[in-house]
């Protein structure tokens, strides 16, 4: 014990050089590009007037310093270094596409007003509707989330039962069948006559479109479940609710998740369209509402709202695959 | 030392006594839409021992994964009836374990968890669940629990699905070709590993083969079986003792007698000089 020696450190400090002179280039890019942006801004002549854009203008001192604080930041974690050189050019690329917005927008006024607003004036909606944006936003999330888990709380039980008892299967795949390809936005006159309040409306609506994928799904992936899992399950001693709970389910996930992001879809599909046309509140209600005021650099800052909103959605149920379905990786490229 | 020893003797052979099959006048009929019905057994009668181990041996078609799957329970017989140590057969039960000729594991489970799954199924986890690790040390697979199937060999996915057969203590051991999908080599190796389980834990086994050297070599009993219909040809007794060795004369009399039951020893062989 007393002769051991420190563990020799050579080999890594040669092969050391953790920083290649071609990465910070790349990284540092987008800085270029907000600089461009920055000149452009201020320097061109503007071609629209009367148009709001305190903002942009203030945000690029922000958004340069930020940058270069990322970038500084990033020398002390080498994979964070390493993502951001790769992140870097597609960064650089939306400052340059927001950019060319800008010119052909403010700058040079080719795209009609007011349903083309420049970058400057849905950046100044986006602040200055700042509060009902959060409520709107705040009531779809509450529809979507609240409509969906109903919807996977009946769908994951109807696929299951579909899938094992052919009598169940006999009465309901035929409904399934019938009604299912109606689209949940059709139901909209009938489900706001039906229920009390447009609020328990839309959450049927979104149930019922996330009920009709994920169903389907689960059903299919428990019938194609192959029979050799169940024979060796019997054969160590397995009931059939382990049957169902501890083979056929697992065994189905994969395609049940396809059911879910489906399902995921059309919730988005038939909130916004529920929120258009009878709800008083949400995202697809502001959107109307500031359509009807003829406020579109507001619409253009709702669908950017919406967007983070439902991919970033999208992407957490991704994550939550990765998670359930970790026993697949390796046995299926996605 | 001895410590060392009775650790590995943990697990104890003692609840695997008895294991008594008595196939009695079977038959099983396969109906055909279109084309004649298929007799897949024919009038089959056999007795199985206690803690010996049986191969049942035949070409493709002769009936042998039939008569296993029916000795598992898998498979309902058309007339007469299987026993084991008295009672009539009818449905998959923990105590006759079965192997296939693939490994069949669970792929969203480890190897752990699909080692386990007997004990989970039956409810007793909990208690039991100690011997799942003395099962996969049993079979070799140690540092490999927490592993998915897919990631694993096929030699050590058919391990891991034999220590999930054997974690509920069976009567019998059910296997139908379960070495038919590997290659040459892993197959001699799990022919060693089959066989130090087997004198390890005292079960008595039922192998399905069609490879006659894996059969004699194996085995204390060969059901000899031809097909259409299948039926039971022979069985023949394996007096040799073990570790056997593959170019002894006893183990070539054994093999050409088997040869010429299946017509493969011409009448006039020609006498190779070399």
């Amino acid at each position: 014990m007393a002769l051991s020696q420190p563990a020799p450190t050579g080999i890594s400090e040669v092969q050391k050089k953790p920083f290649p002179i071609k990465n910070i280039v790349t990284s540092l890019l987008p800085l270029l590009l907000l600089a461009l942006f920055w000149a452009e801004h201020t320097l061109l002549p503007d071609g629209q007037m009367f148009t709001k854009r305190r903002y942009l203008a203030e945000s690029f001192p922000f958004l340069m310093g930020l940058y270069l604080v990322t970038f500084g930041a990033s020398f002390y974690r080498k994979d964070f270094h390493e993502k951001l050189t790769y992140q870097a050019p597609l960064i650089a690329g939306v400052i340059g596409f927001l950019m060319l917005w800008d010119v052909v927008t403010l700058k040079l006024g080719l795209l009609p007003l007011p349903q083309f607003p420049s970058p400057g004036a849905v950046i100044a909606a986006l602040i200055a509707d700042a509060e009902v944006l959060f409520v709107s936003i705040y009531h779809s999330l509450g529809l979507l989330f609240g409509g969906y888990l109903l919807g996977l709380l009946f769908g994951i039980p109807t696929g299951i039962l579909m899938g094992w008892f052919s009598s169940v299967n006999y009465w309901l795949s035929p409904i399934l069948r019938f009604i299912g390809p109606i689209p949940a936005t059709a139901w909209i006159p009938i489900a706001m006559v039906v229920f009390p309040s447009s609020f328990q409306a839309s959450i049927f609506l979104v149930a019922l479109a996330a009920w009709f994928p994920i169903t389907i799904m689960t059903w299919s992936g428990i019938s194609n479940v192959s029979n050799s899992y169940y024979e060796v399950a019997r054969t160590l001693g397995a009931s059939t609710r382990y049957l169902i709970l501890k083979v056929a389910l697992p065994a189905s996930l994969p395609s049940v998740f396809v059911g879910t992001f489906m399902g995921l879809g059309s919730s988005f599909a038939t909130l916004v369209v529920a929120e258009l046309l009878g709800v008083k509140a949400g995202m697809g209600w502001y959107v109307s509402w500031a359509q009807g005021w003829a406020e579109y650099a507001k619409v253009w800052a709702a669908l950017f709202v919406m967007a983070i909103i439902f991919s970033g959605t999208t992407s957490l149920l991704f994550k939550v695959r990765d998670r359930v379905l970790v026993w697949q990786k390796g046995l299926v490229k996605w | 030392m001895s410590v060392a020893t009775l650790e590995q003797r943990a697990v104890s052979p003692a609840a695997e006594e008895a294991g008594r099959i008595v196939v009695k006048d079977v038959n099983r009929i396969f109906r055909q839409e279109a084309g004649p019905d298929v007799i897949a057994l024919d009038q089959v009668n056999l007795e199985i021992e206690p803690g010996k181990f049986y191969s049942l041996l035949g070409p493709s078609g002769c009936g042998k994964s039939t008569l296993l799957r029916n000795i598992a329970g898998l498979d309902h017989v058309t007339s007469g009836e299987i026993t084991l140590d008295g009672e009539v057969i009818d449905g998959p039960h923990f105590l006759r374990g079965l192997v296939f000729q693939q490994p069949t594991l669970f792929p969203w489970k480890t190897i752990e968890q699909n080692v386990a799954t007997g004990l989970e199924a039956r409810g007793i986890l909990k208690e039991k669940g100690h011997e799942v690790q003395e099962y996969i040390r049993l079979v070799g697979l140690e540092g490999f629990e927490k592993v998915y199937p897919h990631q694993v060999s096929g030699g050590m996915a058919q391990r891991a699905s034999l220590a999930r057969a054997l974690v509920n203590h069976p009567k019998v051991l059910l296997m139908d070709e379960p070495l038919g999908a590997l290659d040459a080599f892993t197959r001699m190796q799990m022919q060693e590993e089959i066989l130090r389980i087997w004198q390890d834990r005292g079960t008595t086994i039922v192998f399905v083969t069609h490879d006659i050297d894996e059969a004699v070599y194996l085995s204390d009993k060969i059901v000899i079986m031809t097909p259409r219909p299948g039926k039971i040809q022979e069985v023949i007794d394996v007096p040799i003792g073990r570790p056997r060795n593959r170019n002894h004369p006893d183990f070539w009399r054994i093999r050409s007698h088997i040869l010429k039951i299946f017509g493969f020893s011409p009448e006039h062989a020609e006498s190779y000089q070399i």
